[in-house]
């Protein structure tokens, strides 16, 4: 399956990846052999199968609803690029 | 003596009959990665500062409480893959997205060897973000094999294998999502051992595909992984797919007969395009398990040759998912950009290598509107067939041989250009993880350019004490693991 230079702009926009014109030309040509590839499992009748997420048969799991530790806030801001003293900083978002 | 050769139960007894300190151990480590890391390039941070710190805390101890019998790895240096949060240390997943991120908190296999007295020598090399066969994908370099410096060593866990052949470290904790515990180990020549997907708490591995990754053990034989996976196992509330299952002491089985033990061997492992003489040493430890007493059946894995597939579509999908909170805002690196949307896309374009952008892109792809059912619920439902396979084939038998890996170690460069090609190289591996199961590598043998190979042997869920038991029984009865690469 060709995947086009519309498609990769797509996905990439999709990923928030930002590409050079190279890049959207390899991952192009290597993204479509790798999907024929895996054309393969087509070739499997799978209608009445049913999927597997996870090889454990664990349901929802929940924990006691009491208070415990968490990360302290001056530890969670510890490796932001940029912060205040309560709150990520980002580039202004509404004009 | 060289310390740093021994095995955790040699340095143990050493430090037992107080013959050596924690400190003479740890200071005989770093004499080893002294003259060797320039060649091997295995870890990305070296923590010798806090080593020499912990080994006193552990001296404390040594002196004064009476050594339990439990507490088996008290003194005992250990290399850390580097996707396991280390608290206050520096933990970069091979990627220059997490170049300076130091963990607010401890995993919990790493609190777990703590409590216990480990001391953390380094930070291990690693393909960027576990994505890859051979470290090449890491950010930073590629580690080298210390069999031959001009091959990889294999990956995603290539720097804790390397550092461990190469006698950096005592042992060693890696990860394994496709492989990636058990190929670097086949191809180093050293012990790996991928636990039941549920075994190990995965709070504080840094997530690449949640429904298939494992921390485990590499060492330099089979009694050292069974040691870390006394301490590395638990169930975690912290983590909720970690198992609530009894814990066996899995030291006991080792050195029980195997005899009459069922092995099962699959037709789809032995094909087309195997190395000749990886196929050769493998039949002959088949031999060796025979002749030990244990009875080969001949099974089939009837859907093996559509598990790199499978693996491909779920891997990337699930990795698409997880590695979207890197994002240059909590953590990590940032780039700049004239919005949030910029910078986003510049943070993650400049970020992130191209092997993981490749997957990041492919998973997207399989998850995005109008592809879903065909892509990721139908390998979902390919899993469930592959599952079976195993658990047909355990009705029958009670652990399965197979190769490690198709090859020994390739080249540096060999198999770069070609993604598909290295995806390939996992393909014994690959379904372990698919269907949840254990599987370990030990070493079988070396080819005639003097480089080692793995056999893998997988058991049922929750049955890492058969596999153990017959990986000790080969061992003892083989030379191969007391072989070591000249440096």
């Amino acid at each position: 399956m060709k995947i086009s230079k519309e498609e990769v702009e797509h996905i990439a926009k999709l990923a928030r990846l930002s590409l050079s014109g190279e890049e959207k030309e390899l991952f192009g040509s290597q993204l479509s052999s790798i999907l024929d590839y895996m054309e393969k499992l087509n070739e499997l009748d799978t209608r009445d199968i049913e999927p597997t997420s996870h090889v454990l048969s664990l349901s929802d799991v929940m924990r006691d609803d009491t208070l415990r530790h968490s990360i302290p806030r001056e530890d969670a801001l510890m490796n932001a690029p940029d912060h205040t003293d309560k709150f990520y900083r980002v580039p202004k978002i509404i004009e | 003596m060289e310390l740093y050769r021994l095995t955790i139960t040699e340095v143990r007894d050493l430090l037992e009959r107080k013959e050596v300190s924690a400190r003479d151990v740890v200071n005989s480590v770093y004499q080893r990665i002294d003259a060797v890391e320039d060649k091997i390039k295995a870890f990305v941070t070296i923590t010798r500062d806090e080593a020499m710190k912990m080994a006193d805390e552990v001296q404390k101890r040594i002196t004064l409480e009476k050594i339990q019998g439990t507490i088996s790895i008290l003194g005992i240096p250990l290399a850390i893959k580097d996707n396991l949060c280390t608290k206050g240390i520096r933990t970069t997943c091979s990627s220059k997205i997490l170049y300076n991120f130091v963990p607010p908190y401890e995993s919990t296999a790493t609190s777990r060897l703590i409590e216990q007295g480990y001391v953390l020598i380094g930070k291990t090399n690693m393909d960027e973000f576990a994505m890859g066969s051979s470290t090449e994908n890491s950010g930073f370099f590629t580690t080298k094999n210390p069999w031959d410096l001009e091959r990889i060593p294999g990956g995603s866990s290539g720097g804790s294998a390397a550092a461990s052949a190469a006698d950096e470290c005592i042992a060693a904790i890696g990860s394994d999502t496709g492989g990636s515990i058990r190929q670097p180990a086949a191809l180093c020549g050293v012990v790996g051992l991928k636990p039941t997907y549920g075994r190990v708490s995965r709070f504080g591995l840094v997530a690449f595909a949640s429904s298939l990754d494992q921390i485990g053990p590499i060492t330099k034989n089979v009694r050292d992984s069974a040691i870390l996976m006394n301490i590395i196992s638990s169930h975690d509330p912290l983590d909720s797919t970690s198992a609530s299952v009894p814990l066996p002491d899995f030291t006991a089985v080792l050195g029980r007969d195997i005899k009459g033990i069922r092995i099962g061997i699959p037709r789809e492992y032995f094909i087309e395009g195997m190395d000749k003489e990886v196929e050769v040493s493998v039949k002959k430890a088949i031999k060796k398990l025979e002749s030990l007493g244990a009875i080969p059946v001949e099974v089939s894995l009837p859907h093996t040759g559509y598990a790199v597939a499978t693996y491909y579509v779920l891997a990337t999908s699930e990795a698409s998912s997880n590695l979207a909170r890197y994002d240059g805002v909590k953590y990590g690196f940032r780039a700049g950009g004239k919005d949030l949307m910029d910078m986003y896309m510049n943070t993650r374009a400049q970020g992130f290598g191209p092997e993981v952008k490749r997957r990041i892109m492919l998973g997207t792809y399989a998850l995005s509107s109008g592809y879903y059912e065909a892509y990721y619920k139908k390998a979902q439902q390919v899993r469930t067939l592959i599952k079976r396979d195993f658990e047909e084939v355990f009705k029958e038998v009670d652990v399965i041989v197979t190769p490690t890996s198709p090859t020994a170690a390739f080249k540096i460069g060999e198999k770069t250009a070609d993604p598909l090609q290295m995806y390939l190289s996992d393909i014994f591996t690959i379904s372990v993880n698919l269907a949840g199961v254990p599987g370990i590598s030990i070493p079988c043998g070396f080819t005639s350019n003097n480089l080692p190979i793995g056999l893998q042997l997988i058991g049922r869920h929750f049955d890492e004490e058969s596999i153990l038991k017959v990986a000790y029984a080969y061992e003892q009865s083989t030379e191969w693991h007391k072989r070591r690469p000249d440096l």
